[in-house]
């Protein structure tokens, strides 16, 4: 049943995480003034982390479906009692994620926001020991170490940069992440009392076992854990503290973040489906009618909040909101082909948002022609309508010298980059937002009716439509004001290694559509295991620590 | 016991509820604080309160939880105190900081308009 992976593939799970760690104390060591070598080895280190985690997603990928799972003892304890790390198909399509926008972030950072203030580059690979450590966990506490560790990262990188404006939204971060912080460990004491371990696959087998009497206190653990994951993955009316935490970092750790809400995801989507299956007995699908509703008012919420921004760096931050509800509900039916779909929908949704996030940057500078070298004060960014230049700007004399000078390269790419963002983000046609958007909906069509009945599916597949529409609008409305309308601007100055990234994830976007089949196959064999966890469970409690049959018989010799 | 540790989870976890929501960075501050303590009381009593029985195995006890008291929530409290102090320390020195940049003590940066 359990296919172990063979020995010297073992280690290679838990190298993502040493890695960035390792890279991190190197690089403080390397001390702040040797940018060059810092960026280098920060870049290098990155790099072998995305191949790492593709490396562990192709290896997991072709062993035999459904039982494909790494299974790694870090302290080498009989399995309930130490720390475990799992790699499946969810935690490996995660790590890629995350090390495609981490990768993207810091090639972005290398043209000035390395150099906005100290320590950037030791954050950002702490920031991604976290994002890998909290996918590849399979221990609940394990898991708070590396939330932890990822949330102590990213207070750092948000305040990247300094100024009043990233202060206050720094100290307002802070606060709801700490409070959520201690939910976290409140569940988790709760899971603790009555289940007597932490080990979440042993969890999950002991939860149908639990007396009566017990169970009110388990479900009231499981529902404060959830509301510490559902305040993460920004889901309302737990999200304001997003748009402004999101517009007031700086572009790279924007789109970094882009990634973050989707941990929160990640850590309700491995946890529910793991512990309350359908077959969970009195607690099967708990929770699951919060989940599909506070999903679809999420979805709702950033829907409208991308009508509604006025910026663009509020809109991008609006589509994460969206993207987090449209997951959060579909993964809350209990419906593998729905649940596939919204994998495909989270794969090209976190790329699409990361790019996102740097293009604001550039059209925001393409708006304000040449200021200072570093946007350090936000005071100073225009409002995003008000500052439109009045429409008498548009002389007739000036138009025409307009029409005589060739299109800027610069702004032929930025235009094109936000035209591929926007088709993805909204889920239209051509780009992978769609596939993910017409798998859900189809799922949705000859779906059972879930755990939350046939009201709520009607209500997420109108959500769903509606939703594109809305962000259709709200982002042609943009590239109107950016690219369409006629005005007189010159072209803003940008550096090939800030349009990089952008091209390679939108790349990546479109490597989704082409190579569509095998990534829904792919997505498809992750819900099938997800929504069926006993392979899961199976192979985590059948891991056997490795023997030193050596040491172990001279130190408990009589 | 059990009372007097509930009461004691009791009034830290309501007084800091109180003042994480306060207007000023360093009630919140001292708000966040009290409520990891509760926190952390609370994980220390998952563990089933009992007086000594420390969870040192002696020789000629049998090593079960009727002879010792759970010691896996007393690790997690220790962690839980280590980056519960960490991060409440990064939150005080980001108060500072807004303090510097503000000139007040609002948690928004400056006062609110009437």
């Amino acid at each position: 049943m359990t296919e172990m992976l063979p020995l010297p593939m073992q280690p290679l799970v838990i190298a993502p995480v040493l890695l960035p760690l390792a890279t991190a104390a190197m690089l403080l060591l390397l001390g702040e003034p040797r940018r060059v070598s810092a960026a280098v080895l920060s870049l290098a280190s990155t790099l072998a982390g995305l191949v790492l985690a593709v490396a562990l997603l192709l290896r997991v990928d072709h062993q035999d479906a459904p039982a494909a799972f790494g299974v790694y003892l870090p302290g080498n304890w009989p399995v309930p009692f130490g720390i475990v790390l799992v790699v499946d198909r969810l935690s490996a399509l995660m790590m890629v994620l995350a090390g495609s926008a981490g990768l993207a972030a810091l090639l972005f950072s290398l043209a000035r926001w390395q150099r906005a203030g100290v320590h950037f580059h030791p954050l950002f690979q702490l920031q991604l020991t976290g994002l890998y450590g909290a996918f590849l966990t399979a221990d609940l506490f394990n898991l708070f170490v590396f939330f932890e560790v990822l949330l102590a990262a990213s207070y750092g990188l948000l305040m990247h940069g300094g100024g009043g404006a990233r202060v206050r939204a720094g100290l307002h971060y802070i606060a709801i992440n700490l409070v959520a912080s201690l939910l976290f460990l409140i569940g988790v004491a709760l899971l603790y009392g009555v289940t007597g371990t932490l080990n979440m696959a042993d969890i999950a087998q002991k939860l149908p076992h639990v007396p009566a009497s017990d169970r009110g206190l388990l479900h009231a653990g499981a529902a404060i854990l959830a509301i510490a994951f559902l305040a993460k993955a920004a889901v309302w009316p737990l999200n304001f503290w997003l748009p402004p935490a999101y517009c007031a970092a700086g572009a790279p750790v924007a789109a970094l973040f882009a990634i973050l809400t989707k941990v929160g995801v990640y850590a309700l989507l491995r946890l529910w489906t793991l512990c309350f299956p359908a077959s969970a007995g009195a607690s099967a699908l708990f929770g699951g009618e919060v989940l599909a509703w506070g999903g679809m008012a999420t979805l709702a919420f950033g829907a409208v909040g991308m009508m509604a921004s006025q910026r663009l760096d509020r809109l991008a931050g609006f589509s994460v909101i969206a993207s987090s509800g449209t997951l959060l509900a579909a993964i809350s039916f209990d419906a593998p082909a729905l649940s596939a779909g919204a994998l495909f929908y989270l794969a090209s949704s976190t790329l699409a948002g990361c790019a996102l996030f740097l293009l604001v940057e550039l059209m925001e500078r393409a708006r304000q022609v040449e200021l200072a070298p570093l946007p350090d004060d936000d005071e100073y960014l225009p409002d995003f309508l008000d500052a439109e230049p009045p429409r008498d700007t548009n002389l007739d004399d000036q138009e025409e010298a307009l029409i005589g000078r060739a299109f800027p390269a610069a702004l032929a790419f930025l235009g094109l980059a936000f035209l591929l963002c926007a088709l993805v983000v909204a889920g239209l046609p051509p780009l992978s937002g769609f596939v993910g958007k017409v798998a859900m909906l189809a799922a949705l069509l000859d779906a059972p009716v879930g755990a939350a009945g046939v009201v709520a599916c009607v209500t997420l597949f109108v959500l769903l439509v509606a939703s594109g529409l809305l962000a259709a609008t709200a982002l042609v409305r943009v590239g109107i004001r950016h690219f369409w309308a006629p005005q007189n601007r010159s072209s803003p100055r940008l550096r090939v290694v800030e349009c990089v990234p952008i091209a390679l994830l939108l790349a990546a976007c479109l490597l989704l559509v082409v190579r569509g089949e095998p990534a829904l196959a792919y997505v498809r064999a992750a819900a099938d295991a997800l929504h069926q966890p006993q392979p899961y469970i199976d192979a985590v409690l059948g891991a056997q620590p490795v023997r030193r049959e050596v040491t172990a018989g001279k130190r408990f010799a009589p | 016991m059990e009372v007097v540790v509930s009461l004691a989870i009791g009034v830290l976890a309501s007084a800091g509820v109180w003042l994480v929501l306060r207007p000023r960075t360093f009630q919140v501050l001292i708000g966040l604080s009290l409520l990891s303590y509760a926190v952390n009381l609370f994980i220390f009593s998952v563990g089933s309160l009992s007086i000594d029985k420390e969870p040192i195995v002696q020789a000629g006890l049998a090593p079960d939880l009727v002879n010792y008291t759970d010691p896996l929530p007393q690790s997690l409290v220790l962690t839980a105190i280590v980056i519960g102090f960490a991060t409440t320390a990064l939150f005080l020195v980001v108060l500072l900081a807004l303090r510097g940049l503000s000139g007040g003590d609002h948690v928004d940066g400056e006062e609110e308009r009437p």
